[in-house]
């Protein structure tokens, strides 16, 4: 069988709610031991998909594929999946103990091996002692642990989270998505992972996948879609960006020439499908904008006038106005008190050319 | 500040709680423990005596009565539960919009009145009721079956009559179960069986037990179903109350009667109270506090309860193991559940139950004959004349209007403002306050219509407008402050804050920001105060003393005498009255929603 490689196959998945597409042409794979993120803002479609793959909304066409095995409309119960709901969903009449019996006691396995199998998921989330209370008497951050716990107890092929940080409050969440990340590589789970918070995609994903608007806007490396956003809206999810307008003057091997508003030529990797006279947004990360002093020189320089400098702690993020009064930023070290820069001052920021990406869309 | 000013200041802005304890304490606490003390006095004296429970309790009819009464409420209770489960767990678990299209049709026989519905099952139960004639036509009986005058009839009127406040009940703590505690069973490996018996019943039994004692507490103080539709062995305590009182003028033993009815339904609220706790009532999930399991004996019954919900669900998946080997899921397409189609079918089947019934009293009111009977003799508008041409029926209809107006006007002058304190304020008592507010509903009907009597006729309210009007604001006071006590719960009072900062007083910001937010909710409590009022019975059996007769009053005289098509032509015309009420409250909900 030709998916049986992948842990789990997604293919060509649509789902619409009367007139509104709540997702579509999504297709992915998911191989064994991998942590794949689902990014996006809310009404992007990922919830809709990791529900799909849990066999808990129907799809209105496409297929899903776990672990080798055809599943799109198979029930729940048959799928070998763990999921970690947003709200946690631990059994509120049961113990901590008897929530994470329940997936063991629904496999019909012998109390003594149930014993000893919660007593090793509870140390794993190094929690022992909270076998027997009830769900609400444990603090956010347990409950989220006890919610891992059940989903690992029964080693499904896939464990599904949806959001399982939304409702911590920051330090916890740090601390919680080192510990999943951890737990992730120790156990080598394949995991499925929902968020809206770009960065905890990034601290905790192999790959991500970007949603928009109802379809998958790119996915890849962390470092992948950092580095080579290959659309407007995945430079600007991700990280800060610096956008310029440009038409592209020449094209030559890897080398591509583009031209700002006023005038400004910038050399830039090539990007695929790009042709001479095209219309393209340039994009540039702050933190590859420096500001140049009268010797100094680089591969791309664009003049303007400083707005603002602000100092925010570790870096320091200054604001200028380019080309056409388009607002640009640029982050460096902070390395010591600023001194000799004013608002309204004429900079040159510079750039590498390798640190250029032509967006077409 | 003075030490007793600073411990009386949040009395202070509790003050609009000061007409409605006071409006409870002379019109209801007053009359009620004057009845109950009655029966501990010799007839006419101050004199101390137990002669009344003597008799009460060394004559066996009484006794038997009571256990009547009490099997009779027991099984009543048991069929509009396992009736109304499946229907209650259809709303809270379909789409809204669904749920709202269905439950106007659980909301319609909830609001029509027990007469009418009573009427309705005469007319299809009755000897040449709708249901003989059929089972005769379609020769499956010879001679009519007996449907009507015993058990039977009572347990079907009762249980179509209360099944209603169950399925409601019921709704309100299984819509605030987490729908993903089913969906993470499922994701666990739990099969339907596995998932709804030992995750989601679970969970809804303090629905369960909470619409139980409702039901149960209603059936106890029951009188019209049995009257009409049961036999001599289906007399039911309320009755002897009646007869004791209208009949015999036995103030003192009805006083005891009373009192036993009253203990009764006190002792059920005892061991309700300590086996779930009164907050399961105010639809609250779970209420067992902290950390493990209580004590030994409830561990015991957990592990034995969880012990049997496995093995029903185990049964409940072999079953549903068996049915895909017949008629296999195949994973690449969409297959219906079919759980749910059953379920759909049962839940069906309830609710025509519970709405069909009562249109079956149509078609009778445009009957020629002087009798009830199916089918109906078409078609003759005589009992519509006869309703209007009778200066008595219309007379009961305008009482009834302005009855049911002026006792929801005056509930909602003196019960919304005190839903606004026991919301807002932090006073001490306010449980208490609230449980004194509230008691009028858990109260059987009867003692307080008994014990308004025995205070009317001294003060001379007997056959008054304003006797009946303070009564009915006695019983609609409570539906008042609860719904009002709801809608506030819900209300942003930061939005209160924002208009005072503004510069608004607290009564501008009432005017202009509170009331418009909340209106729909007020008028839902007016309906509630009003319908409750206009469908009072037993209050209206007492105080209108035969002179001012209200028209529930005036449909019980006649029935009494004879069930006649006059009855089922008013029926009708309550019937689309109510339909017009409920659909209008749904249309203003909905369109409060959309806003």
């Amino acid at each position: 069988m030709t998916n049986a490689k992948h842990k789990l196959t997604v293919r060509d998945l649509r789902k619409t709610y009367g007139p509104v597409v709540a997702l579509t042409e999504a297709a992915f794979d998911l191989e064994e031991g991998e942590f794949l993120t689902l990014l996006g803002p809310s009404g992007s479609g990922k919830t809709t998909m990791l529900m799909i793959i849990a066999g808990l909304i129907q799809p209105d066409r496409g297929e899903v594929w776990i672990d080798g095995k055809l599943a799109t409309f198979a029930p729940s119960y048959k799928r070998d999946i763990g999921m970690v709901f947003q709200n946690y969903a631990l059994f509120p009449h049961m113990t901590v103990y008897e929530n994470i019996a329940f997936p063991l006691r629904m496999r019909n396995m012998a109390t003594d091996k149930i014993r000893q199998e919660v007593g090793r998921v509870l140390d794993i989330v190094r929690l022992p002692q909270v076998a027997d209370r009830l769900p609400r008497a444990l603090s956010g951050g347990q409950q989220q642990r006890i919610a891992l716990a059940r989903c690992m107890v029964y080693r499904p092929s896939i464990i599904l989270m949806d959001e399982p940080l939304g409702a911590l409050d920051k330090k916890l969440r740090d601390q919680m998505q080192l510990e999943i990340k951890q737990l992730h590589t120790e156990l080598g789970i394949t995991a499925l992972y929902v968020t809206h918070d770009q960065e905890e995609a990034m601290i905790m994903s192999d790959r991500i996948c970007l949603m928009n608007e109802a379809r998958i806007e790119q996915l890849g490396t962390p470092a992948d879609l950092y580095f080579k956003p290959r659309t407007v809206f995945a430079a600007g999810f991700l990280g800060e960006s610096n956008l310029l307008e440009a038409t592209v003057e020449a094209v030559v091997g890897d080398r591509t020439t583009v031209k700002t508003p006023d005038g400004a030529l910038v050399r830039a990797p090539t990007a695929d499908g790009i042709a001479v006279g095209q219309a393209v947004k340039l994009m540039v990360r702050p933190e590859r904008l420096a500001l140049l002093g009268p010797a100094d020189s680089a591969d791309n320089v664009v003049e303007g006038t400083l707005d603002q400098v602000i100092m925010v702690g570790g870096v320091t993020k200054y604001y200028a106005r380019v080309a056409g009064d388009r607002a640009v930023s640029a982050t460096r070290l902070t390395l010591g008190p600023i001194s000799g820069l004013e608002r309204g001052q004429r900079v040159r920021l510079g750039w590498s050319a390798d640190s250029t990406v032509l967006l077409t869309a | 500040m003075s030490a007793l000013a600073q411990r009386l200041r949040p009395w202070r802005a509790a003050w609009p709680l000061i007409p409605v304890l006071l409006f409870l304490g002379v019109v209801f606490l007053y009359p009620v423990g004057q009845l109950l003390m009655l029966s501990g006095l010799e007839k006419g004296t101050s004199v101390l005596t137990l002669a009344h429970y003597e008799r009460l309790f060394t004559s066996n009819l009484y006794f038997r009565v009571l256990v009547i009464t009490l099997e009779t409420s027991a099984w009543c209770t048991f069929f509009a539960i396992v009736g109304g489960y499946p229907v209650a767990y259809l709303l809270a678990t379909t789409s809204e919009r669904r749920r709202n299209n269905l439950m106007i049709w659980v909301l319609l026989p909830f609001w029509t009145s027990f007469l009418v519905r009573t009427f309705a099952w005469i007319v299809l139960l009755g000897r040449n009721g709708a249901i003989n004639k059929w089972l005769q036509a379609l020769g499956l009986t010879d001679a009519p079956l007996a449907l009507i005058y015993n058990f039977t009839g009572v347990m079907i009127g009762m249980s179509h009559a209360l099944m209603p406040l169950a399925i409601l009940t019921m709704v309100s703590v299984m819509e605030n179960i987490d729908a993903n505690l089913p969906r993470a069973a499922a994701t666990l490996g739990a099969r339907g069986g596995q998932a709804f018996w030992r995750i989601y019943f679970p969970l809804s039994l303090p629905g369960v037990a909470a619409a139980g004692l409702l039901v149960f507490i209603t059936a106890l103080g029951f009188f019209i179903t049995p009257a009409l539709l049961g036999g001599r062995l289906q007399t039911m305590i309320t009755q002897i109350i009646i007869t004791q009182v209208q009949e015999l003028l036995n103030w003192a033993f009805a006083g005891a009667v009373s009192m036993l009815l009253l203990v009764t339904a006190l002792i059920v609220f005892y061991f309700y109270d300590r086996a779930l706790g009164m907050s399961t009532l105010a639809g609250e999930t779970t209420t067992s506090q902290g950390g493990g399991r209580r004590n030994p004996i409830a561990a015991i019954a957990a592990w034995i309860g969880d012990i049997l919900l496995g093995l029903i669900g185990r049964i409940c998946d072999a079953v549903s193991i068996v049915y895909e080997r017949l008629v296999p899921r195949p994973a690449d397409r969409l297959t219906r559940q079919w759980s749910r189609t059953v379920l759909g079918v049962v839940a069906f089947l309830i609710i025509g139950f519970l709405a069909a019934p009562t249109f079956f009293i149509v078609p009778v009111s445009f009957t020629t004959d002087a009798f009830i009977e199916w089918p109906p003799k078409f078609y003759s508008m005589r009992w519509y004349d006869a309703y209007f041409d009778s200066p008595i029926w219309m007379a009961a209809t305008v009482r009834s209007l302005v009855v049911a107006t002026a006792s929801a006007g005056l509930a909602m002058l003196i019960g919304a403002p005190a839903a606004f304190v026991l919301v807002r304020q932090r006073i001490m008592g306010k449980t208490a306050m609230l449980a004194f507010i509230l008691s009028p509903l858990i109260i059987p009907r009867i003692i307080i219509a008994v014990a308004l009597f025995y205070f009317y006729a001294r003060v001379g309210l007997i056959g008054t407008s304003i006797g009946l009007i303070l009564g009915h604001a006695v019983l609609a006071i409570p539906y008042v402050v609860v719904t009002v006590m709801a809608v506030l719960k819900n209300y942003d009072e930061r939005l209160d804050q924002a208009a005072g900062s503004l510069g608004a007083t607290p009564l501008r910001t009432l005017w202009h920001i509170t009331i418009p937010l909340i209106r729909s909710g007020l008028v839902a409590a007016f309906l509630f105060a009003f319908i409750t009022s206009f469908d009072e019975l037993t209050i209206a059996l007492f105080v209108s003393g035969g002179l001012a007769t209200t028209l529930p009053k005036q449909m019980w005289d006649d029935a009494l005498l004879k069930v006649n098509p006059t009855l089922a032509a008013v029926s009708t015309i309550l019937l689309v009255f109510i339909t017009i009420v409920i659909l209008l409250a749904e249309y203003l909900r909905r369109r409060s929603v959309v806003r």
